[in-house]
């Protein structure tokens, strides 16, 4: 009984997968010209539904996005381009109502910015890496100037010798033992 | 000492942001900024919800200051509002106009035969056309016009008294003068 009621159970979830996302556009609002309605399904999912987060009017079963997918229905079929539907709704609803935010003076830095903060980075890092290697090369030349890079007077090199000596000594003697 | 300072700054970007975004987090975000403002009432035609009271069509805003309430029997915050309206039908004088957005005209008399009807005309928009018009998206909306007919405020959602005193009314008395 349990795993007959636990197959059953597998396959709705199957079968209510398999059907895919169920759509918003009830069967009335289909127009009948499938070239119009194509145009119209693309405008529905570039236009926010107000009333939703961030759904799309395609999307939302809300009363509103039904009408405004009616008059996108209507402005296309009256011969309206794309462009002359869309300016339609956002002379009523304001920029908001795209989804996609239109490039005006303000938005630009919402559209510029990102690629402004790459560039001044690109140029930070830039700067900081010459800097650094400048530094190195600095370092190189001038030996007599700093104390890292000066060369070894005669006391420093007789215990540098006498160091390494003791080292060679040492794996001399282990050679010897062993 | 820049060489150090530099390190501090990926800090204070940080702050900015941190501090602006906190200081956005009141905001109601549910409010569209209003695509009409200091244009004209777009070309509404209603026709009228009680016999022997005119409907609203956009040439009524020409002449004086008007106010459009946007309202549906359906709507909570309308009834809210409503003591507010009236108020600001009855002290202003100003004529307030009524928009009855997507309602059962029975349903809307009923409300104001219960609630008192303070306004000047109304207009009885069925199909929520003349709303998507105004770019409206949810009722209670108030509209307050100029003498020329052009949309100088929008308030989506019901009045409160504040809006009422610290909004509206200036608006109101500037615009009047």
């Amino acid at each position: 009984m349990k795993s007959v009621l636990i197959s059953a159970l597998f396959a709705l979830v199957v079968v209510s997968g398999m059907s895919g996302p169920s759509l918003a556009v009830e069967p009335d609002e289909i127009l009948d010209d499938p070239v119009l309605e194509q145009r119209a399904r693309e405008l529905s999912k570039g236009l926010r539904c107000l009333v939703c987060q961030n759904q799309s009017i395609d999307d939302s079963n809300a009363e509103l996005a039904r009408d405004l997918r009616i008059i996108v229905r209507e402005r296309l079929t009256a011969g309206d381009s794309d462009e002359e539907t869309m300016d339609y709704i956002v002379a009523r609803y304001g920029d908001y109502v795209l989804l996609k935010p239109p490039v005006n003076a303000g938005t630009l830095g919402l559209w510029l910015g990102p690629f402004l903060i790459l560039i001044v980075a690109g140029i930070a890092v830039f700067f900081f890496l010459r800097g650094r290697s400048q530094a190195f090369a600095t370092q190189g030349a001038g030996a007599e100037s700093t104390d890292t890079g000066r060369a070894l007077d005669a006391a420093e090199t007789a215990r540098l010798n006498a160091l390494l000596g003791e080292d060679a000594d040492k794996t001399n003697s282990k050679k010897d033992s062993s | 000492m820049m060489k150090r300072l530099i390190f501090l700054l990926p800090l204070v970007l940080f702050g900015t942001l941190a501090g602006y975004f906190f200081a956005r987090l009141g905001d109601d975000v549910t409010t569209v900024p209003s695509a009409l403002i200091d244009k004209p009432v777009p070309p509404i035609e209603t026709v009228a919800l009680l016999e022997g009271k005119p409907g609203v069509s956009a040439a009524d805003f020409k002449g004086e200051p008007k106010i459009l309430n946007v309202w549906a029997s359906w709507c909570i915050p309308c009834r809210a509002e409503h003591p507010l309206i009236t108020r600001l039908a009855r002290d202003t004088g100003i004529p307030v106009l009524g928009l009855n957005y997507k309602d059962r005209q029975g349903a809307a008399i009923a409300w104001l035969d219960e609630l008192g009807d303070p306004y000047h005309a109304i207009g009885y928009d069925q199909s929520g056309r003349a709303g998507i018009e105004l770019g409206v998206y949810g009722v209670p909306e108030t509209y307050v016009t100029d003498k020329d007919g052009r949309i100088r405020y929008k308030r989506v959602g019901p009045v409160t008294p504040e809006i009422l005193e610290e909004e509206i009314l200036p608006l109101i008395r500037e615009l009047s003068k």
